[in-house]
């Protein structure tokens, strides 16, 4: 047997330096990347040039320049402007989206994992019944029941992705509970409670941080598929699926419109995906793929 | 053997009656009066039904009737392949699918197969090497795979048809027009199969039994195609009847982007129009697929995986 | 004296900055067979399949010399040592149960070397001589095993299928690379005996082995490596008659048997216990300290069907004594052992501990007598918990987390590790971790189960006399639970022989291993390979 031996934590010398120099190129740039949004929604008027609602009839549908980066639509408004502007309610919807299935999914998880085996399997079943719907398809028929509006879309994605979680955080669950190391402490003889709260607890969570970083970027492509359907937040909205929706009808005659605002979200998925699994892996070591 | 299909066919019907009971009751959390509501949407106004009009809506949908007889009368339908009348365009919901599912299966099946085609090209051709092309590769898995469907379709669309125009901008059922838009959908399919398979071959290229099959003075490329392939594929096999459904959903974005005909036209229609019968009527629809997709799955991986076939 | 068959001369591997092996030389005459022996991370296997060109992509190797029937090899590409392998050289790999491939028959397996080599027959023609070459080499209904796949075939056929598929193209050497881990004890005497009956039939054979007793009674020539390098080479008699390097000493000495019972293991060097601390036990009962009665216990499989697992056992331990319990895999020894420690109820029989009720207790009326046993696992890493740090494990088990410092010193570990985490660990000090928690609850029995066997033999060597030493001096009793004859006869004071479930024999370690009387344990006691030679007789 080979044994695995880390560095001793008293050999960290100099802790930070030696962390920024293993976090690959890429990953830093990708964190950057993720503070510039974080930056957008926070303070957006420090990236904007110009003023994302004012209207100027004369330079409308212009292409990406030097002036105006993303282009402008219709009304002339600059494109890029807008994009920042729409950051804070794009990443509230995917964070809030997150959350609220988060909640779902470890209520489900949770009770399946670690309640009896009759909650078990009755949770199981209903997450294999939940699965035979795509996502899209989850968030489509709670959008349809319960009409559009925003708090509909956030619920819809949030519906549309909890079967994927509770079922990892289920899987998590009876992981660590069949460990040997819950044994272990079963053969010390602690009671139960307290190897839920000292080994299940800790070691099942552990991984949930990074599931949701990348659950955020993933919530808000949902939700921009919903808007781009033209239904989840309406034009003239600056949030990134709104102007998705506004872009659809120039797709021939105006790209940027389009592509754009899906640059925008695609450069925060992959950024978050980027950044989620470097830290996954140092956790963890390598990553296996997960379908959600 | 027999025993073994009936086995999965009542397993497939639990699966349908279970899909059926939880859109069922999904719907009865609408808010409001649902009657008031239809007829609201209809007029595209607001305004206050006269009781008749509310009567007569509830006497044709039965929504005066007790919720378990609602839903037995439900069932029943189902059972019959009766899934309702449109509340919208007042036909049946089986006719309207019936006439718009075809080019949705199409291109959904042909985005499955293509999506198989480029991940396995990848994966056989990349994994476990140790060079640019097969960092290249697995780059590109991780990007595509988290790439949402409609940009990708915009900018193939953008690129290939407006700017070019190799391929026809938009609307066209032919062959040719199939193409844009099956790739547009195979392309993140690609990236999480491929993920999915480049794991299990890496893992699999350091079995002893690949040691084995080398030491025998088996090459490269024949170690990869004669035995580790077909470990590899196992997992992607088993995603391919999940990866149906999402791909069948996708559709519904994609067909929007190229303004094909198909499900998804209707879909979003009856979603905005919250015409509830045309909305769970796709949604059964689609479990159905799932369903299938499963079992041809399960044919698929005794296939590949002869254990199963013994055991 | 004829020409070598093989010559190597100055081989050295590198992967990156790390050298895992350095100036390897040896030769090896037609006919003849060679052991590399060592622990893991010595460099053997690495050299082993260098042998054949299949090193590692990133591997940098580099060779004085090296002849292969007479012809020099050290610069073939792929391709051209693809003609080699399998033709001219055959190689068992490592791990006999998974090195078929799992989808595929067991006759395509065989045949492939010769498809791959240009096989002139038809596909009959194969198909028969597949058949005759699993006959060969022992394969029960040959027809029959070829058809089906792998797993359908037992752990020894499998190994024989493999050994077949190696000499298909009947080539002058064979290389076999940890020909028996994963075998139990009888199939890998089977499984030596074939490798030494092909080695009589004239192929020459080289033995890659972390087992000196295996090595012993196969090999004309032995190079012992350490790190990289050969440090002891030369006829086998002399290298296990009279060893000339420290390390062989220390690698023989280390080794468990009947004769070194009541010895140590490791270098004497090494101080017994640094500290005896008051080792306070439950109150002594009347009788024996741990009873079981006739235990039994069956688990449903897959099929639903109910599988009996432990059958009627029974046993009583006493105070201060260790009871060995020896069994293949399957025997039902683990799951008696969890009966024991109360993790697994059992359907019939009764466990007493300490001269009163334990098995029949509920939970919450056994849990603060749970301090009385403890249990040791085969794999401590996955028995802690990955987050806490080495104080805080063995912390959680003891009354009082004052006392994890005594009991870091008890078991030799340093107390600058108490900050570690399991994964910064090195296996031997994993172990150690897993004994001080096994420890600091006070008990008065702890239950072992394979506690050494994921170890290398010096490790093993150092844990073995530890726990040998706490068992003396702090007066706890053992149940002791092994595959490993050799560790068993060593620690015991009594044995008992499982088998499918049930005892077959029980007495003292000296009365079952010297003079089994029950057929299993014979067969047992006869397939374990015993180091061929002793010292004192070649000094004699």
């Amino acid at each position: 047997m080979t044994a695995i031996t880390l560095q001793p934590r008293a050999a960290r010398a100099s802790r930070t330096g030696a962390f920024l120099r293993s976090v690959p190129p890429g990953v830093k740039l990708a964190a950057l990347v993720v503070a510039l949004y974080v930056l957008a929604a926070v303070a957006p008027g420090v990236l904007q040039p110009h003023d994302p609602f004012s209207t100027d009839l004369d330079s409308s549908l212009l292409a990406p320049s030097l002036q105006h980066p993303f282009g402008t639509d219709q009304s002339g408004r600059d494109l890029f402007s807008r994009v920042v502007e729409g950051a804070r309610q794009s990443l509230a919807i995917g964070i809030g989206a997150t959350a609220l299935s988060f909640v779902i999914a470890l209520v489900l998880g949770i009770a399946a994992g670690l309640g009896p085996r009759l909650v078990d399997g009755g949770v199981n079943r209903f997450l294999e019944v939940l699965f035979a719907f795509p996502t899209l398809f989850l968030a489509l028929l709670f959008v349809a029941v319960f009409g559009q509006t925003v708090t509909t879309q956030i619920v819809a994605v949030a519906i549309g992705t909890a079967p994927g979680y509770a079922r990892i955080i289920r899987g998590q669950f009876l992981q660590v509970k069949g460990s040997t190391y819950v044994e272990a402490a079963r053969a010390v003889g602690h009671p139960y409670p307290r190897i839920v709260a000292q080994h299940i607890f800790p070691n099942a969570m552990r991984p949930l941080v990074v599931m949701f970083t990348l659950g955020v970027g993933q919530a808000i492509v949902w939700a921009s598929g919903l808007a781009f359907l033209g239904l989840g937040v309406a034009p003239p909205s600056p949030e990134w699926g709104a102007l998705l929706d506004a872009g659809r009808n120039y797709t021939t005659s105006a790209w940027w419109l389009e592509v754009m605002p899906g640059l925008a979200i695609v450069l925060f998925a992959l950024s978050v995906t980027v950044v989620g699994r470097h830290i996954q892996e140092r956790l963890e070591g390598k990553v296996k793929v997960q379908a959600l | 053997m027999a025993a073994t299909v009936l086995k999965r066919l009542a397993g497939a019907v639990l699966v349908l009656w279970a899909t059926a009971t939880f859109t069922f009751v999904v719907q009865l959390f609408m808010p409001g009066d649902r009657a008031t509501m239809i007829i609201n949407t209809q007029a595209g106004n607001l305004q206050n039904p006269s009781p008749e009009e509310i009567a007569t809506l509830n006497e044709r949908y039965g929504f005066d009737d007790s919720y378990l007889t609602q839903y037995l009368h439900y069932l029943g339908d189902l059972a019959r392949g009766d899934l309702g009348v449109s509340y919208n365009q007042h036909q049946p919901v089986t006719e309207i699918i019936a006439a718009q599912i075809g080019p949705t299966i199409v291109l959904t099946v042909s985005a499955l197969i293509l999506a198989w085609v480029i991940s396995l090209i990848i994966t056989v051709l990349a994994t476990g090497r140790d060079n640019v092309w097969s960092r290249a590769a697995t780059g590109f898995q991780i990007v595509t795979a988290a790439l949402p469907p409609y940009w990708i379709g915009t900018i193939l669309l953008v690129l290939l048809a407006v700017q070019t125009g190799i391929f026809p901008v938009e609307g066209d059922t032919s062959v040719i027009g199939l193409i844009l838009p099956a790739l547009t959908l195979a392309i993140p399919l690609s990236g999480f199969l491929g993920q999915v398979t480049q794991d299990e071959f890496e893992r699999v290229l350091e079995q002893p039994f690949v040691t084995s099959s080398r030491t025998r003075g088996m090459g490269d490329l024949g170690v990869r195609l004669r035995h580790v392939l077909r470990h590899a594929v196992l997992p992607a096999v088993t995603l391919s009847g999940w990866a149906l459904g999402a791909l069948f959903s996708g559709a519904v974005l994609i067909e929007a982007v190229f303004s094909r005909p198909g499900i998804g036209g209707i879909l979003v229609q009856a979603t905005s129009g919250r015409d509830i019968p045309l909305v769970t009527g796709v949604m059964l629809a689609s479990a159905v697929m799932y369903i299938v997709a499963n079992l041809l799955v399960d044919v698929a991986y005794r296939y590949v995986d002869p254990r199963l076939r013994t055991a | 004296m004829s020409a070598p068959l093989i010559r190597l001369e100055g081989l050295r591997v590198a992967f990156g900055p790390t050298e895992a092996v350095r100036e390897v030389s040896f030769e090896l005459q037609p006919g003849r067979s060679l052991a590399i022996v060592g622990e893991s991370g010595s460099g053997k296997s690495v050299t082993a399949r260098t042998l054949v060109g299949l090193t590692g992509g990133r591997a940098q190797v580099g060779v004085d010399r090296y002849e292969y029937l007479g012809r020099d090899v050290s610069a073939l590409s792929d391709r051209e040592w693809r003609k080699v392998r399998g033709k001219e050289i055959g190689f068992v790999t490592q791990d006999a149960l998974v090195s078929l491939d799992g989808l595929r028959p067991v006759g395509k397996e065989v045949g492939e070397g010769p498809r791959l080599h240009g096989w002139s027959g038809s596909k009959d023609e194969l198909r028969a001589r597949v058949v005759e070459l699993l006959r060969d080499v022992g394969v029960p209904e040959p027809e029959l095993k070829a058809r089906q796949l792998p797993h359908e075939l037992s752990g020894g056929q499998r190994q024989r299928a493999l050994i077949a598929s190696a000499l298909a193209l009947d080539p002058s050497l064979l290389i076999a690379d940890e020909p028996t881990t994963a075998l139990d004890v009888t199939i890998q005497a089977q499984v030596l005996e074939l490798l030494e009956a092909t080695r009589a039939r004239g192929k020459a054979l080289i033995l890659i082995s972390h087992d000196l007793a295996v090595v012993s009674r196969m090999a004309d020539f032995v190079l012992v490596m350490r790190e990289g390098e050969v440090v002891e080479r030369g006829p086998a008699a002399q290298v296990f008659g009279d060893p000339q390097h420290e390390y062989t000493r220390k690698l023989l000495d280390a080794v468990p048997s009947a004769h070194s019972r009541g010895a140590r293991l490791s270098p004497s060097s090494a101080p017994r216990l640094a500290v005896v601390p008051e080792h306070r036990t439950a109150p002594a009962g009347e009788g024996p300290l741990l009873r079981a009665r006739d235990l039994v216990k069956s688990f449903r499989g897959p099929d639903k069907l109910a599988r009996t697992v432990v059958q009627d056992v029974s046993f009583d331990l006493a105070r201060g004594e260790t009871l060995g319990i020896v069994g293949e895999s399957g025997s039902g020894k683990s799951t008696t052992a969890r009966l024991v420690l109360a993790l697994e109820t059992a359907d019939s029989g009764v466990v007493e501990l300490g001269g009163r009720a334990w098995s029949t207790l509920s939970e919450r009326e056994r849990r603060p007598r749970r301090r009385e046993i403890s249990v040791i696992y085969q794999d401590p890493l996955s028995s802690f918990d990955p987050r806490w740090p080495v104080e805080r494990i063995v912390g959680d088990a003891a009354e009082d987390a004052a006392q994890v410092s005594e009991l870091l010193d008890l078991v030799g570990l340093e107390r600058s590790l108490r900050d570690r985490r399991p994964l910064e660990l090195s296996g031997g000090q994993r172990q150690r971790v897993a004994i001080a928690r096994a420890l600091a609850p006070r008990p008065s029995v702890i239950v072992c189960d394979e506690p050494v066997s994921a170890l290398d033999v010096s490790i093993q060597a150092q844990v073995l006399d530890l726990l040998a030493d706490l068992r003396d001096e702090l007066d706890v009793s053992l149940l002791f639970i092994s595959h490993d004859l050799g560790v068993v006869h060593h620690l015991s004071d009594r044995v008992l022989v499982m088998s499918e479930g049930r005892v077959v024999e029980q007495g003292t370690a000296d009365a079952v291993f010297l003079n089994p009387k029950h057929d299993y344990t014979q067969r047992l006691v006869a397939a374990v390979p015993r180091l061929g030679y002793q010292r004192e007789q070649v000094a004699a």
